[in-house]
């Protein structure tokens, strides 16, 4: 073990389960109280259900509240769903689409404190001191990615690089030239340079001084963390968040690397069955879902994550208490996480449909390649698409690939296959093939 | 005064062109022309066919599910020598006619060239290349080849 976990914020990192229940449960109390006299929309559902914000004392009623999703984000972007007053609203973050509807979430000055150190035990974690450089490659923008961990870092002080994504030999260059020891960016990018540093004849431990890396924003696999590892010749660390419920380090690893830790002084986890919305137990695999208890701008109550996973209570070596949840195994729905973007083949169906004579016929095919998701749409030709020459079907081939690059956020390679090439199929077509061995 | 042209759609995989010539073949329909315009995401194959075989083959496409349509294209005859084409060419080029591509016939009645100009204004193709007494080659010569 080559890093030094230190225990950012003991107190509450390794708050007995008695205490942190307790904890919990008055947050939530006052969570629900901020929601219910301030959000229209919680307003209307707990009184659907019948429960008024004095029903909610302890964090076994937890069960008695509604659940929230993401269509809510979107119904109610941009503001329907803040608690606070927008004078209060100091930050706005995001989903990366550029048209379309997406999902913006509002920080009060507070929630951008807890989110910094939520991100700051993550790092901490990993063995980040003010000793350390940490390069940012996660992109920065509406995105929480960049700005997230830039946050963390230079919270513990740290001499933090905000590269952002992408420019991998100028990566490569600063990371060598600065002397970066942690590195924090997308698992596939991290395999990317490791790669890279090595074709560029750069030697790991000599002219790359990595250490460790915080890793997020996409799934992956223990073959993959010992991939970088090797590569690198760093400690891989997972971290795990969305915009939603505040953004990266709402759960990390510690240096035991079994699961991540649930900031649950901040948040919520449960696990339920998708299908009867029944909480189950730790230790059984489910669908996630995260409460906030701290958040004053946009909190969420029971949001569904549609992540499958566990979550696990047994006492881990490194102190901290709160639970760790394992790896996302699978989704509930159809959405596909691909390059750390969030795509959903609803937006990409209404991407074709919205083109004059293209066919919503069409399957993603998801790969990685070179350590990097690709997607490919393919989409059946019509008689309107068809021409003698090149450059008429070429035109329309680019049409799509822009709009899907502009709803989604990311660049599609389209296809056209032959018309009546795509099987029918009854009831719900199978429009995804994905072949990342995750 | 034009030359009737399929095209059909081919997806970029092995094997898809043979098992189209193999079709057209087993239905006994000769080709007079063909041209192959390959991407990286798909082809289109462009053919030439005598008049009473036009609607047999679209039938036959359109049965395997094949995506095919017709349209005119200008055919020419020019001296089977160098600078033979050039000539015509030049002459559209002046008259501001842009090529979207060409491609010749396999073989023809006579011992010129036959080639089949797509352009990007057909009609002033042809008045172009009838006031330059370039001969033109329609539908009709074309089934005597």
């Amino acid at each position: 073990m080559a890093i030094k976990d230190k225990i950012y914020n003991p107190e509450m990192e390794c708050m007995s389960r008695e205490e942190l229940t307790k904890l919990q449960g008055e947050r939530l109390a006052k969570t629900v109280k901020l929601v219910y006299d301030n959000v229209p929309t919680y307003r209307e559902r707990m009184d659907a259900k019948g429960v008024k914000p004095e029903d909610i004392t302890c964090l076994a009623d937890i069960v008695k509240l509604p659940f929230t999703e993401k269509t809510d984000l979107r119904d109610q972007f941009p503001f329907g769903l803040l608690a606070s007053p927008k004078e209060k609203i100091v930050r706005i973050q995001g989903s990366s689409g550029t048209t379309g509807k997406p999902i913006v979430s509002g920080y009060t000055e507070g929630d951008v404190e807890v989110w910094t150190e939520m991100v700051a035990r993550a790092l901490s974690a990993a063995g980040c001191t003010n000793e350390d450089i940490v390069q940012v490659c996660y992109g920065y923008g509406l995105f929480t990615g960049g700005l997230g961990a830039h946050q963390g870092a230079t919270r513990l002080g740290a001499m933090t690089i905000p590269m952002s994504s992408g420019n991998t030999q100028r990566q490569i260059m600063m990371m060598n030239e600065l002397g970066s020891t942690i590195l924090m960016c997308t698992p596939s990018y991290a395999a990317y340079l490791g790669e890279s540093i090595r074709e560029a004849g750069l030697v790991p431990g000599k002219d790359i001084k990595l250490k460790a890396g915080v890793f997020g924003a996409e799934p992956w696999t223990e073959e993959m963390r010992k991939q970088i590892e090797e590569l690198l010749g760093i400690d891989a660390m997972d971290i795990y968040g969305l915009t939603e419920i505040g953004g990266p380090g709402v759960a990390f690893e510690c240096f035991n690397k079994h699961g991540m830790h649930v900031n649950e002084d901040h948040v919520i986890a449960e696990i339920i069955d998708p299908i009867t919305e029944q909480q189950l137990p730790y230790g059984t695999p489910g669908e996630l879902v995260f409460t906030t208890i701290t958040k004053e701008g946009q909190p969420m109550l029971r949001y569904r994550t549609h992540d499958i996973c566990t979550l696990y209570n047994d006492p881990c070596p490194c102190g901290r208490t709160h639970v760790r949840m394992g790896r996302i195994t699978g989704r509930t729905d159809d959405m596909l996480v691909i390059r750390g973007v969030n795509v959903f083949p609803s937006q990409i169906e209404g991407v074709l449909v919205g083109i004059e004579g293209v066919a919503p016929h069409y399957v993603l095919v998801v790969d990685r390649v070179n350590h990097t998701d690709t997607l490919e749409v393919k989409v059946e030709l019509t008689e309107e698409m068809f021409s003698d020459t090149v450059s008429h079907i070429e035109k329309i081939q680019k049409k799509i690939t822009e709009q899907i690059k502009s709803v989604v956020g990311i660049m599609a390679k389209v296809t056209l296959v032959p018309p009546k090439s795509i099987p029918r199929s009854e009831g719900k077509a199978k429009r995804i093939i994905d072949n990342r061995k995750l | 005064m034009y030359i009737k042209q399929i095209s059909v759609f081919l997806e970029n995989t092995k094997g898809t062109l043979h098992e189209m010539m193999q079709l057209l073949g087993e239905h006994q329909i000769n080709i007079l022309a063909i041209s192959l315009a390959d991407t990286s995401g798909f082809g289109i194959v462009r053919l030439v066919v005598k008049s009473d075989d036009i609607d047999k083959a679209l039938k036959v496409l359109a049965d395997a599910g094949d995506m095919a349509r017709v349209n005119d294209v200008v055919g020419i005859r020019v001296p089977h020598q160098p600078l033979g084409l050039a000539t015509v060419l030049g002459q559209l080029d002046a008259a501001d006619i842009s090529i979207e591509y060409a491609y010749s016939f396999c073989r023809n009645t006579s011992d010129d060239a036959v080639i089949i100009l797509r352009v990007n204004d057909a009609v002033k193709c042809a008045e172009v290349l009838q006031a330059k007494q370039v001969p033109l080659v329609a539908q009709a010569d074309v089934d005597k080849f």
